[in-house]
């Protein structure tokens, strides 16, 4: 079984912020809008190298999409930067007219998703973002897991044409998947082969996936985790060929079960291979104030939550 | 920069004699002819604002902008126009099509199945003319904005003009976006607001008072210029010239233009009533009479 190592916690934001820099060298087509949150999206290094393509809009998300709109128009690519909240909820409508409808090239990169965002509560926890957007048509949604991942996502994303959701988060976690990696939008990536049950994570809960799998070999039970980074376009292969080999499938994510990750892989399995599914997700439920750590745990999204979703659904397949 | 994907293809847009006014005055008539034929046809559709807008549009195209003979998508080295009351679709497809953005036979298909001329202007079919959708009121001026941010990053000279009903106003976006023109000095956008005091439930200032637009306006920072008269192509165009003018010059310009809704027909002026009604055949009929035909019909 191969393992990964925590090479030092690391928050995805910042690489977000150094995959946003590093385009700020390579590819002068990228500019940048930020709505009163620069420091807490990690933007700073691009703002310093690249003052005339970035934009401070102030508190004003709605008029940052539409602002981001405009600027394709001209040939460039914008990405946008708030808490996913503010990325989502609150600026639906833009991004569904001027953005997704009309066919934009803006990039919305959302950073402090879901319940990690810790103490400041469920008004900006936001728990629905992943189904709101994967609603949008055309609207690519992306969910990377650790800071390498969420850096090269973001190199990623300027070289696809089209809208985009970026989403990561605030706290530090665990930084294990390799630095130089390709990012293939769309592409399940395959962590650790197994054979007993599939663990479809995304985001956070990649970590913990691979925790609970370590966990789940002691009692020899063995679990093919997946890591969905990309979770518009889904990969629809990828989800088969692994129920297909293990017979049950446990979704994992850091997000609401109506309209998240999880729903997406049952609506893949219903139609191609039906398979015995338990999803670890919060419960039609907002957040609360707390340190991450402390959430994840009272909400069921942690290793131990995945290993009792595990158990539960091999028992239903057995059964 | 232009990307290949956005080079639509078109009839090839037509730079004709239109700078004599008798010219215009003569398409003006035209267009409401289509206005009222292509409203009718579908039984929906929005005549009222589209009727009001005819002459800034038909000026806006024919004299006011500079455009390239081609269309695509980032319209580097020409000047660029964004409709965000999209509700007034009808004026705008006619101007479009009069000018050789595309085959003047499609107004045929306004609100039809399968059209490029959506109920409110789209770019997902494909439609030569439009880049952006709009409908979902307030969104226009930030679009706006961002495109003439483009033009500067881009060295383009050219302008963006704008157009926004009086009702939008209402909306919050508008203002963030006022705010952030005049506050990061967007000196190459010139909005027109399409003041005529009505919105679908009635008049604009029972509805939510807007008060004085053009205090407002100028609170913000903008430079601001009054058309008291903008069913009258010569205003227009004159009020237009004054705005370019005071472009560049570190300010973001409004354009406060007075209309009246359903100018040209005349049961259909001064009143919200033909918002977002269409006539009914007896009312077509009259409404045409009052405007012979001059162009030949599509």
């Amino acid at each position: 079984m191969k393992k990964y190592t925590d090479q030092g916690k690391k928050d995805t934001r910042s690489g977000f912020g150094a995959g946003l820099a590093e385009l700020g060298k390579t590819n002068p087509r990228v500019v940048a809008l930020c709505a009163d949150l620069v420091g807490s999206l990690k933007m700073d290094a691009f703002i310093a190298d690249n003052p005339d393509r970035f934009f401070q809009v102030g508190i004003a998300e709605a008029n940052m999409m539409g602002i981001a709109a405009g600027l394709t128009i001209g040939g460039y690519i914008p990405f946008t930067g708030t808490f996913a909240n503010f990325s989502t909820g609150r600026v639906y409508d833009q991004v569904r007219q001027s953005i997704a409808y009309s066919e934009k090239n803006v990039k919305i990169c959302a950073s402090h998703a879901g319940i990690t965002l810790g103490e400041d509560g469920a008004t900006h926890q936001i728990l629905e973002d992943i189904g709101l957007m994967k609603m949008l048509p055309g609207m690519t949604v992306i969910n990377p897991c650790d800071y390498n991942q969420t850096r090269a996502a973001t190199l990623a994303i300027a070289e696809h044409e089209g809208p985009v959701y970026l989403r990561f988060g605030r706290p530090k976690v665990p930084n294990f998947t390799p630095e130089q990696q390709e990012f293939q939008i769309g592409k399940a990536l395959l962590l650790q082969e197994g054979t007993d049950v599939s663990i479809f994570a995304t985001g956070h809960l990649v970590w913990e996936a691979l925790i609970a799998a370590e966990n789940l070999e002691k009692e020899g039970i063995s679990a093919e985790v997946i890591n969905i980074h990309t979770i518009k376009p889904i990969d629809t292969e990828a989800i088969i060929a692994s129920a297909s080999k293990t017979g049950c499938v446990v979704t994992a994510e850091e997000h609401n079960y109506y309209g998240g990750m999880g729903e997406s892989v049952a609506r893949v399995l219903t139609t191609h291979r039906p398979t015995p599914q338990e999803f670890v997700a919060t419960r039609d439920t907002f957040g609360e104030s707390g340190t991450p750590q402390q959430l994840m745990e009272k909400y069921g999204l942690n290793n131990k939550a995945i290993e009792k979703a595990v158990h539960k659904v091999v028992t239903r397949r057995d059964g | 920069m232009v990307s290949p994907k956005n080079a639509l293809t078109f009839e090839g847009i037509k730079h004709a004699q239109m700078s004599e006014l008798k010219d215009l005055e003569a398409l003006v008539v035209q267009v409401r002819r289509d206005i009222l034929r292509m409203v009718h046809e579908v039984n929906s559709g929005h005549p009222g604002g589209s009727l009001g807008c005819t002459e800034f549009f038909v000026a806006m195209y024919n004299h006011v902008m500079e455009l390239k003979d081609t269309f695509d998508m980032d319209g580097i080295g020409e000047d660029l126009f964004f409709l965000s009351n999209g509700h007034i679709s009808p004026v705008y497809y006619s101007v479009l099509a009069r000018k050789g953005f595309f085959p003047l036979e499609e107004l045929n298909t306004f609100r039809k199945i399968n059209s490029r001329l959506q109920g409110h202007p789209a770019t997902h079919e494909g439609l030569p003319g439009i880049r952006i959708a709009s409908g979902s009121l307030g969104q226009g001026m930030s679009v706006a904005i961002g495109a003439a941010l483009a033009k500067k990053l881009n060295g383009d000279p050219h302008l963006i003009y704008s157009l926004h009903g009086d009702g939008e106003l209402q909306e919050g976006q508008v203002w963030e976006a006022v705010m952030f023109a005049a506050g990061r000095n967007v000196d190459n956008l010139i909005a027109t607001i399409d003041r005529n005091g009505q919105q679908i439930d009635g008049p604009t200032e029972e509805v939510m008072p807007l008060g004085d637009v053009k205090t407002k306006f100028e609170a913000f920072g903008w430079e601001v210029v009054s058309l008291q008269d903008g069913n009258n192509l010569e205003a227009i165009i004159q009020t237009m010239e004054e705005a370019k003018k005071r472009t560049g010059k570190g300010k973001p310009v409004a354009v406060i233009m007075e209309t009246v809704m359903g100018h040209g027909v005349d049961f259909m002026m001064h009143t919200h009533a033909w918002h977002g009604k269409a006539p009914n055949d007896e009312q077509l009929e009259l409404a045409l009479s009052q405007n012979p035909e001059t162009l030949g019909d599509y």
